[in-house]
């Protein structure tokens, strides 16, 4: 099985997919001629042409409105916008169209349309190049959000998303792209969307996660571990519509649960799990469910790695729940 | 007789002498593209269009106007919730649909009512769809007015203004990607090209050279608005000038004009050579909607020269002048066309509304465990 770093396995998605089904064309900001500032699609254009693998002028509307366009009218669109924070420009486009498509029309068309996006901190980005958007996809009817945390899982996510009958945001944590490898496996390798992966089992709390938040919450998890307590980490993967059963199923083992996202807290992605939570299993809780989350305050330059969790303020949030 | 009226390929070229005042002088006045005189009768070139075709063509206008009137009605009365009347905009409906062929793809705004009608959305079908009951395509889901059905290539329709623009460089790339030799395009008002997605549909669909003609039905108002506070290019049709690609201006109460404007727009498109921006020059007769009042802004006053050059009237005058078109034929064109609406009405009326079910249902292509819960929670609820 090839070792992949995490860009290297969505570039290995595309490619494999775009060989699969000639429906398929990939179109964005710098992602032809150079493959992506990311180089997430370095060599697509060489190996399927600049009529399947397209540089587009600067602008998030076209981007998504041409997509869905042309996913209306057959093709398969896998569009990437450079950054989830200029997703915003095109934002009507996602929400009011690309979303709402064949509601709207009846089940007439539909638009099978991949926005894949980096998001996320680490990187020493600012405001402008850390955002984590997810809240606002989750919150509109007719998204599927998807957010990997491994190679292997991207591809396999990925793969998924572009053979989706409905449209996906397929948000890819940047801070990733280069600092995972692990092997990823060759071919026909499909990750079901709406399912979620015990990512560590255990039987003490419960992390709840997705994304970058992975690993950190599998850091705290050992860390934990050397002193005796258990973590069981749920990497979600698809956050919506979500793999609630999963969720259901650990908070019953353990009782006790800490949500972790980077994204603000305020209307955060985890306040649908608390509520989910709240709502169907708020019997077995040992005590209230905690929150580690950025801040909701724009994302700092400099004090970065204050605002993004890290496994030691995980660890603290844990703490909270296990001493409640 | 000359018969070759408007455009040819040299001619739609950006630079070339197509873009040049002194050229459209010879067209019509201030260099909008005219066939037929004010009062009609005149026509100052011979359309290539056998006069049977002609008599159908002011058919389809007299149909397209009379399912307004009825539709106006009908809000009126509290039979249907809500209506957006294009009446006066009949010849720059049926003009353009009369150029596209089947395969081509329509992507409208929301007063596109005759276009959808003469590409054959069945009359049942749209009136369903003002009523949104159980036969409507949409299943109830939008507001009258916003109907579109794959059936006849023709996407359902937004509220938000422009958003269209660049769906239609979509289909029109995908015909492209998709080695199909149709065209798409495009209907807003003078309103949607002050969007962001008009400039992201223009330069998108320059850039890629698509086969997209954009129709702008510059019809004077924006809800309140009137063109001079939207606007302050002495006509919309320059702005395709900084695109890259060729303007025409057009006089969008003349049909032969339109007919022979788009035909060639959409060729040209057809034949590769990219997309082409018309902007057809018309008056939006009525409110915005059956919810607005024009009397609040508008005086009437301003609307009396436009009478005068009713697209129906013009044509008709100049049918009249050729021997095509009697006193007769006019009283049975609105009496069938008026039969037809009833009829429609007296079928569709009693149609009940979509099942609840169907609430939940086309979110995603199958439900998801999420919403059959609310599905039934509503249920149980209600």
């Amino acid at each position: 099985m090839p070792v992949l770093t995490f860009h290297q396995a969505i570039n290995a998605a595309l490619r494999e997919e775009m060989r699969r089904d000639e429906r398929i064309m990939v179109m964005g900001e710098d992602v032809g001629h150079v493959g992506g500032v990311f180089r997430v699609t370095e060599g697509l254009q060489q190996e399927f042409g600049e009529e399947r693998v397209v540089d587009t002028p600067l602008n998030e509307i076209g981007i998504v409105g041409a997509a869905i366009g042309m996913a209306m009218t057959g093709i398969r669109p896998c569009i990437e916008i450079q950054f989830s924070d200029f997703i915003y420009p095109a934002f009507d486009q996602i929400v009011n169209e690309l979303a709402k498509v064949r509601y709207r029309s009846g089940g007439q068309f539909s638009a099978p349309v991949v926005v894949r996006t980096p998001y996320g901190g680490g990187v020493r980005g600012g405001h402008y190049h850390s955002q984590s958007p997810e809240a606002y996809f989750v919150h509109t009817a007719g998204l599927t959000t998807v957010i990997p945390s491994n190679p292997a899982d991207a591809k396999g996510l990925l793969k998924s998303a572009m053979r989706s009958e409905d449209p996906v945001i397929f948000m890819e944590p940047k801070r990733l792209y280069r600092s995972m490898r692990e092997e990823v496996p060759e071919g026909e390798h499909l990750v079901p969307l709406g399912k979620a992966r015990i990512a560590r089992e255990g039987s003490d709390a419960t992390l709840l996660c997705y994304g970058a938040m992975v690993p950190i919450c599998l850091e705290a998890a050992s860390r934990a571990a050397e002193s005796g307590t258990e973590l069981e980490v749920i990497d979600l993967r698809t956050l919506w519509p979500v793999d609630i059963e999963s969720i259901l199923a650990s908070v019953r083992k353990t009782g006790r649960v800490v949500v972790v996202h980077e994204a603000p807290r305020a209307c955060g992605y985890g306040a649908e799990l608390v509520a989910q939570i709240a709502e169907r299993v708020i019997e077995y809780l040992q005590a209230p469910v905690v929150r580690v989350t950025g801040l909701d305050t724009p994302f700092p330059y400099t004090l970065e790695s204050h605002y993004v969790p890290d496994a030691q303020r995980v660890l603290t949030g844990v703490q909270r729940v296990l001493k409640y | 007789m000359e018969t070759k009226v408007v455009l040819n390929p040299e001619d739609l070229r950006p630079t070339s002498r197509f873009l040049r005042p002194a050229h459209y002088a010879s067209n019509g006045s201030n260099g909008m593209v005219q066939m037929l005189g004010n009062e009609g009768s005149q026509a100052t070139r011979q359309p290539e269009i056998a006069a049977e075709d002609l008599r159908a063509m002011y058919d389809w206008m007299v149909r397209v106007r009379a399912f307004d009137t009825r539709m106006v009605n009908l809000q009126r009365q509290g039979r249907i919730a809500f209506f957006v009347p294009s009446t006066g905009e009949e010849a720059a409906q049926i003009g353009t649909a009369w150029a596209l062929r089947p395969e081509d793809w329509v992507f409208p705004a929301y007063r596109e009512q005759g276009v959808a009608l003469f590409r054959g959305y069945p009359l049942d079908a749209l009136i369903c769809q003002m009523m949104g009951n159980a036969q409507d395509y949409m299943k109830g889901r939008q507001m009258p007015d916003h109907f579109g059905t794959p059936r006849i290539r023709f996407m359902a329709a937004s509220s938000p203004v422009g958003t269209q623009i660049p769906h239609a460089v979509g289909g029109a790339w995908s015909a492209r990607l998709r080695r199909e030799a149709s065209v798409s395009v495009v209907y807003f008002g003078d309103g949607a090209t002050s969007t962001g997605d008009f400039h992201a549909g223009m330069t998108f669909a320059a850039v890629q050279q698509l086969p997209v003609v954009f129709f702008c039905k510059n019809n004077g108002w924006a809800i309140s608005l009137p063109y001079a506070k939207q606007c302050r290019a002495e006509h919309l049709s320059d702005k395709a000038i900084g695109y890259g690609m060729p303007g025409v201006r057009v006089d969008g109460n003349d049909v032969l004009a339109v007919q022979a404007v788009a035909s060639e727009a959409i060729e040209w498109a057809r034949s590769g050579n990219g997309p082409v921006f018309v902007e057809l020059i018309t008056q939006r007769m009525g409110p915005h909607s059956t919810a607005d009042d024009p009397t609040r802004y508008r005086p009437n006053e301003l609307l009396e020269p436009w009478k005068q050059k009713d697209p129906l009237h013009r044509f008709r005058s100049y049918l009249e002048g050729r021997g095509l078109w009697t006193e007769a034929d006019e009283t049975r064109a609105w009496a069938e066309a008026d039969a037809r609406i009833n009829a429609a009405i007296e079928r569709v009326e009693p149609v009940g509304p979509p099942p609840l079910e169907s609430i939940v249902e086309d979110v995603y292509a199958e439900v998801p465990w999420h919403l059959r819960e609310q599905l039934d929670e509503l249920k149980r609820e209600g």
